[in-house]
């Protein structure tokens, strides 16, 4: 390996069993040094699996797996001590005070009470938390337990932070102070590793990421490879007044567009050029209830992949 | 230990600073009040009619007795519903478990707090009890790790027990089908030679018995040397194979 810059996480074969259940089966990737990684897919691909093999608490079932050059099997704790996991339920104590939540978790590091004491501050203002910082952590907003989650994990100087589903539950403006902030490590040169079934989320934060489902991994790359690769520039959602007449309309949109996809509810044609397709649809004597044209996003790349949505 | 379990030591010793008000009447008063009651109330009764337990006032008889008793109830509830707490409902067990401790760190950890609280309360007890003039000898003092021994001989195999459980529904019945029949009929209250004869035996193979045997030879002076080393094997043995155990089923249930 000599050279070689070393991958902060690198996985071949990677395989997770539960008894006869196969929760991740034979994946291979590398997370490199600063740079937001993901792990997109719906619920029960093995994204969190893969996360708790990646944290070092669950043994690997086959494969091997590398994290910051080190073997989890031998060096956990070790590994462990240089990464932040923010796991996907809170696991706060939430009897104690937002300060003494970072104090206790400083001290599972073997940092010092000085140490602690001063990024105590750094962090309470990174989690914009000053203020709650002498408050029972039990009444705390959805949004600020995870952000006080986010701050406990950082307490170490982690140069990873994995983050299992780190927006699941919030409300949209919670959610995107929380993205706002993990922005901000970013660009602070954090490595981020994160799990998510939000396209929206993994095309804001991942720099690059894998496509999981069932355990594989069906794709890889940045978001907008993926779009280019897999979908279109441009999506055409059709709506009908019934599942009927959707079906009746179908042998009428055939070859409207690069790829057309019937959904329960919805036609969806892959287009390069959106108003393009309208009109031929139009042309073709199709009346939709309504249209709209989109560009092409990570759901998409998931639907053409694997013929689901990612909130099956 | 190592350092890395004495960090959830620290933990558990932070989120008492802060709930100990909680704690004081079932750690500190509730045995007081149970020394007061039968020591002198029922001591006295027992006293007036002539007879002596087991060659003992009854509050001398009694005092170990509700020591080595109480350390076991104390150990029993910290290995039930607060492991619950910390692998299910809170979930607090998992956020230390992806920081450098292992496991065994957080099982050995809690072993170690509940040792530590038991320490403090059997000295409150045993500072009481002598007051009181339940504790003849100066070799009273051995008591308190006779009862430490005691509650961490329940606490291995129990938390080893309930790192296995995914609901609680069956805690309640160790405590009223386990832990509350030994707690009376141990030798505590009265001698186990006072039990009919095929209860004897399941009396003598309780830990507690042996708990209690080992305290009341200490707050007695009265340690033959054979009977209190066959006291201490008992209790070290069901502690080794508890831990040895429980160092397995927290493997499982945080690391899996």
């Amino acid at each position: 390996m000599a050279g070689a810059p070393e991958a902060l996480v690198e996985a071949r074969s990677l395989t997770k069993h539960f008894g006869r259940h196969v929760a991740v089966d034979g994946i291979d990737f590398r997370v490199e040094r600063g740079e937001a990684f993901g792990f997109l897919g719906p619920n029960g691909a093995g994204k969190s699996s893969t996360m708790r093999m990646i944290g070092c608490v669950s043994p690997l079932t086959g494969g091997e797996l590398r994290v910051l050059g080190m073997d989890p099997s031998r060096d956990g704790p070790r590994i462990r001590a240089r990464l932040g996991v923010v796991p996907q339920e809170d696991t706060l104590d939430t009897e104690l005070t937002v300060s003494d939540n970072l104090a206790i978790y400083g001290r599972y590091f073997g940092l010092s009470r000085a140490v602690i004491r001063e990024r105590t501050e750094e962090l309470l203002e990174f989690a914009k938390l000053t203020e709650r910082r002498h408050d029972r952590v039990d009444p705390l907003s959805g949004g600020m337990k995870r952000r006080l989650t986010i701050a406990r994990a950082l307490i170490n100087r982690p140069e990873a932070l994995l983050l299992d589903e780190p927006t699941t539950g919030l409300d949209p403006q919670a959610r995107h102070l929380l993205w706002d902030r993990l922005y901000r490590l970013k660009q602070e040169g954090v490595t981020l590793v994160l799990t998510t079934h939000y396209m929206e989320e993994a095309e804001q934060l991942c720099d690059r990421l894998v496509i999981m489902d069932r355990g594989r991994i069906a794709a890889e790359g940045s978001p907008r490879e993926l779009i280019a690769r897999h979908a279109t520039r441009e999506v055409v959602e059709l709506r009908f007044p019934s599942a009927g007449d959707l079906q009746a309309a179908l042998p009428r949109l055939a070859g409207v567009a690069e790829r057309v996809e019937p959904l329960a509810d919805r036609v969806l044609a892959y287009t390069g050029d959106g108003d393009a397709t309208v009109a031929t649809i139009a042309g073709n004597g199709v009346h939709p209830a309504s249209v709209l044209v989109r560009r092409g996003t990570l759901e998409d790349v998931f639907l053409v992949l694997t013929g689901r949505t990612l909130e099956d | 230990m190592p350092t890395t379990a004495l960090r959830v030591v620290e933990r558990e010793a932070r989120v008492f600073r802060r709930l100990w008000r909680g704690t004081v009447f079932s750690a500190f008063v509730t045995p007081v009040l149970f020394l007061a009651a039968l020591g002198l109330g029922l001591g006295g009764l027992v006293d007036e009619g002539g007879g002596l337990v087991a060659g003992l006032p009854y509050l001398v008889f009694v005092t170990p007795g509700l020591l080595a008793a109480t350390a076991m109830q104390t150990a029993a509830g910290d290995a039930l519903w607060p492991v619950m707490l910390g692998t299910k409902w809170a979930r607090t067990f998992h956020a230390m478990v992806a920081t450098p401790l292992r496991p065994s760190d957080v099982y050995t950890g809690l072993m170690a707090w509940t040792a530590l609280r038991i320490t403090l309360s059997a000295t409150v007890f045993l500072i009481v009890g002598a007051a009181l003039g339940g504790v003849p000898s100066a070799w009273g003092v051995l008591a308190v790790p006779a009862a430490v021994l005691c509650g961490t001989a329940f606490f291995a195999p129990l938390a080893a027990y309930s790192a296995t459980q995914h609901t609680e529904v069956s805690f309640p019945l160790i405590m009223r089908l386990g832990v509350m029949p030994l707690f009376l009929f141990s030798g505590t209250f009265f001698p186990v030679e006072q039990l009919p004869g095929w209860a004897r035996p399941v009396a003598l193979a309780s830990p507690l018995w042996h708990g209690v045997e080992l305290a009341r030879s200490a707050t007695t002076g009265t340690f033959d040397g054979s009977g209190a080393v066959g006291h201490v094997l008992v209790l070290v043995a069901v502690l080794t194979l508890g831990w040895y155990a429980g160092t397995r089923t927290w493997a499982r249930r945080l690391a899996g």
